[in-house]
This record gives C-alpha cells, structure tokens and sequence, in this order.
C-alpha cells in the first residue's frame, strides 16, 4: 500500500484548502438565515417579484419558501454541490494525469508495480479525501444549522437523505474527470476541465428548468440530486439516482480497461 | 544468457511511426550501446521494454520473461534513468528515495547513504531547490539503489559537468563488473566508445547496424576543414576522401585512413586556419551507413 500512502499524503493541503472553503460558505450563507426567517413575509413578497424561470434556474422552485430552513438550506445546498462538483471532477482527473503532466510517470511505471496495482491504490487514495470531504460536508451542514437556524424547527430526515446523496454526486464528477484522462492523450490543465464540468453540468440544469422537460436532466447530476426535491419530498429520485450510478459504473469500467492499457507518453 | 531479447518490436503512434522490427539481443554484463539521433527510436524502445507504452506488434523478453505481461516481475530487477529527471517536487530528496526503496523487499539505507556519499547528493534537501545536475544525481542513486541487474540509462550524461560524468561512468564500470547489465542510450558518439562492448546503431525507428565497439573505431571518419588561399579540390582527390567541397577559400571533407597522406597534400599552400573533428552521428548516418 505504499502507493495509496504516498498519494494520500499528497492530497492533504488540498483537501483542507477546499474543506474551509465549503465550511466558510455554509457558515457565511447561513449567516443571513435568521435576518431571512424574521422577515418572512417581506422575503416571499420578494421572491415573488422574480421571474418564475429564475427562481427555478437557481434550484428554488414555488415550493420552495426561503423562510423555513430547509427551505433556506436548498438554496445554499446548490452553492455546496458546485463546489464538491468542481472538486471531484478536478481530483478524476488529477489522480490518473499527474505522472504525465509532471513527467514522474518514469518514475512510478518503471517501479515493479503491476498498471492495476497502481491505478487501484491512486484510486483508493483520491476515493478516501472525497469521502473525507462528505463527511466535512455533513458536520458543517450541521454546524451551520444549528448555529444559525434561529430556534426554528426543522426535519433532520431529508437532510440526512440529502447529505447521503454527496459521494455519488461527488463519484459522478470524479468519473468524468476520469473519463477525460483516459480519452485524451495529453492534459495539460485539469483546473480547466474541473471548473467547464462543474459549471457546465449545472448551467445544463438551470436551463433544462427554464425550458422544462426531462431530457436535459439525464447528463447531470445536479438534476438527479436536486436539493429542492430532497428536502421539500423528503425522499430521493430513485429513477434520476439510478441513471447517475449506471454513468458512475460505466465510466469505472471504461477507465478501468483503458488505463491499463493506456501508451505513457514521454515528455 | 541473453537478458534483453526483441522479436520485431515495433510501435506505431497511430500513423506516425516510433519504431519498426527492432531485434536486438543483450547479453549478461554487457554495456550494450544504443545509440542514434534524436527521435530515432530510443526512447520508445526503452519505454517499450519498461511497459510503460504497449508494442503494436512483436515483443520483447528481459531475463526471459516476457516484459509486458510478466513487466511487474521483470522490473524488480530493473534499474531506469530517465533522460529528464522530474520528480515530485515538494518532496525532500531522502524521502524522495525512501519511497523508491519502498517499492523493493529489503532495506536500502545503507546503500542509499553510501550511494549519495559516492554521488555527493545531500539527503536533507528540498528536490525543488535542486540544480538540473543534482537532480540528475538523484535519479542515478534511484535508479541503482536496489542492486539492479539490467540498468537502462537514457541519454543519462545531459546535463552533468565533465567531471560528474566521469564520475559517473566510473560508478556505472563498478555496477557492470560487479555483473550487472547495462543499455546505455546515447546520441553522442564518443560517450558510447568510451564505455560501450557493442553498439546498435538506430535510425528512423530501425536497427541499421549492430556492432563491437572495436569495428566501429576502425572505421573512425575523421571530419577535415582547411581554410586557405589558392586552395583548390583536385589534389586531394584521395581514397579515403569523401563528400570533398570546396567553397570561400574552404575546403572540407570526410578522411579516413593514414592522416599523414593529408598532411603531405597540404605542404604547398599557406593555411588559415585547420580543424579536425570527429564527424557527428547525423554525418556518420549520411555519409557512412548510406
């Protein structure tokens, strides 16, 4: 496992670098909760001014009333994704492209290490910060909740459901950015096809809620774990939800067979 | 025993070829020299015998196991430097060895010690703050830390200083006759008859020759330039002399056999300027192995 060791220490000024920014949002977000939730009545006249489109462009639906917390949480849960979106897709393909980027590739493939050992342990090490990341997640969803909801009550079962859902929709955007590596000879910049994917994907979202319809829904996960809909039904879309895991399963498998596989290109 | 054996190993890049039915054969403590211009197939060989690229056809045994599928088993005994060294650069340069020790049964303490002793790396240091020469170091004690059997050096001497280099042949003398293996790559002819046995020549991605060190010398082309006044080509029209120009009082060409015939020609005129080379491997390619 000296692979999996070497690669998980590697990872630790990132992870806690994207942790504080996730706790920091959530904090600062939840921060105007209290201020939202005593004016309620002003907040709705407000929301009603908007335009129907964008309230759905933003995740928050008619049902969705910003004064309960829940309610308030959807609209800072979407913030959340976009960033463990972004995250995850940078880590897929970070963790299969570095040997080349950095041309340590010489280095790690002429150690006596079979292309499966080495993938399966770089795999484990990047698979454990997202799971480390969900758990920061779900504490500082907590915290935030519970410093800011104002003495308001609110159910803990959907949010739990909701937090559930993070490392598939992190799975998902970390085989995308695994998909990428493997189908192209050379990354040069990861940074860039983390942010296209994790904006794009969620740009996609927005828009399949302006033009309505269930199409556009398919490719992203932003539909298939819409916050407003976990919270407000209080169960997670089996059907969005099964489509995103055959995706995940698919882009596993892909990868699998063809990194180990894959030509290592000189510098 | 033959420790590298290829059967008409080729790999194309797509269209674009790397290398075409290379066959060559190693044999246990030689220093095989292999050697050709830039992008002539070098490196995919050695990248091809390591697993890190698959071969499109014909295949490659190293210790007479098959160095694709058996590749993990094979590259325990491997040590590989890189032509470029890029390392994890964060990384202090003892850590940086620990973890390629950590990749071999054993420990390797003492030897890296005693290695960086010989090499005068200094262990403690950040491999980012490194200059390219010691970072050349580190990847020589990496690659010969677990008491290699075959050691694959890509053009290893780019960038050290002439004494390192020294230095550094002398450490790859001691490997070899304390019965290691060793394929050395190179563009630079000289380094090769230094400390080659046998030499294979590669050109466009095809052995063109495979030869002791000592055939090679004999035919040793000299590349000659006199510059001077009334100068003219039909004197040195010599055998031994080849591709003879002349052009702004300069005559150039390629000698081989006794310099002394040169000489005498060049009795009667009054010389500027007189230089004597060895012709470089693109020359020898063009002019030689035509």
């Amino acid at each position: 496992m000296n692979i999996y060791k070497f690669e998980f220490k590697t990872y630790w000024k990132s992870f806690t670098l994207w942790s504080l920014g996730i706790i920091a949002l959530q904090i600062i977000m939840m921060i105007f909760y209290p201020t939202m939730a005593r004016d309620a009545q002003m907040m709705d006249l407000i929301m009603e001014n908007y335009p129907e489109e964008l309230l759905q462009a933003m995740g928050l639906g008619e049902h969705v009333s910003l004064a309960t917390v829940l309610g308030y949480y959807t609209f800072v849960f979407v913030f959340v994704q976009l960033l463990i979106g972004v995250q995850s897709a940078y880590y897929g393909c970070h963790f299969l492209s570095i040997e080349e980027r950095e041309h340590t590739a010489d280095f790690l493939f002429a150690k006596p290490v079979t292309r499966r050992r080495i993938l399966i342990e770089k795999y484990l090490a990047a698979f454990t910060i997202l799971l480390l990341t969900s758990l920061v997640v779900t504490a500082s969803t907590f915290i935030s909740i519970e410093l800011f909801s104002d003495g308001r009550e609110y159910e803990i079962g959907p949010l739990i459901l909701l937090l559930f859902t993070v490392p598939i929709f992190q799975l998902f955007f970390f085989s995308i950015g695994m998909l990428v590596t493997v189908g192209t000879k050379r990354i040069r910049s990861v940074i860039s096809y983390a942010l296209g994917f994790g904006f794009g994907l969620y740009v996609l979202n927005a828009f399949r809620s302006i033009v309505g319809g269930e199409f556009l829904g398919f490719f992203t996960p932003y539909y298939h774990f819409e916050p407003s809909y976990i919270l407000m039904e209080g169960s997670i879309p089996v059907g969005r939800a099964i489509i995103s895991i055959s995706m995940i399963l698919l882009a596993h498998g892909i990868t699998y067979f063809a990194y180990l596989k894959r030509n290592i290109r000189a510098q | 025993m033959n420790i590298i054996e290829t059967h008409d190993l080729t790999k194309y890049y797509g269209k674009s070829k790397g290398i075409e039915d290379v066959n060559i054969t190693v044999k246990q403590g030689e220093i095989y020299g292999f050697i050709g211009p830039n992008g002539a197939g070098k490196s995919t060989t050695i990248r091809t015998l390591l697993g890190l690229i698959f071969p499109t056809r014909g295949s490659a045994k190293i210790f007479g196991k098959d160095c694709i599928e058996k590749g993990h088993e094979v590259r325990r005994s491997i040590g590989y430097l890189p032509s470029e060294i890029f390392y994890y650069d964060r990384m202090k340069v003892r850590d940086l060895l620990n973890y390629s020790a950590s990749f071999f049964e054993g420990d390797y303490t003492n030897r890296i010690n005693e290695l960086s002793e010989a090499m005068e790396l200094d262990l403690n240091r950040k491999i980012e703050d490194l200059s390219y020469g010691n970072k050349k170091k580190v990847g020589i004690v990496q690659g010969l830390l677990h008491k290699p059997k075959l050691i694959m050096l890509d053009e290893p001497t780019g960038g050290l200083d002439p004494l390192m280099q020294k230095q550094f042949f002398n450490l790859i003398r001691e490997e070899n006759r304390q019965g290691a293996t060793i394929f050395f790559s190179s563009h630079i002819l000289s380094e090769v008859q230094q400390l080659c046995h046998r030499v294979a020549i590669i050109k466009d991605g095809s052995i063109i020759q495979v030869e002791d060190i000592t055939t090679l010398q004999k035919n040793n082309y000299k590349k000659i330039m006199i510059k001077g006044e009334n100068l003219s080509k039909r004197p040195f029209d010599l055998k031994g002399i080849t591709n003879l120009t002349l052009d702004n009082n300069t005559l150039k060409f390629f000698f081989k056999g006794d310099i002394n015939q040169v000489k005498e020609k060049l009795q009667p005129y009054k010389i500027e300027d007189l230089l004597i080379e060895d012709p470089t491997l693109e020359e020898i390619f063009m002019h030689y192995y035509e």
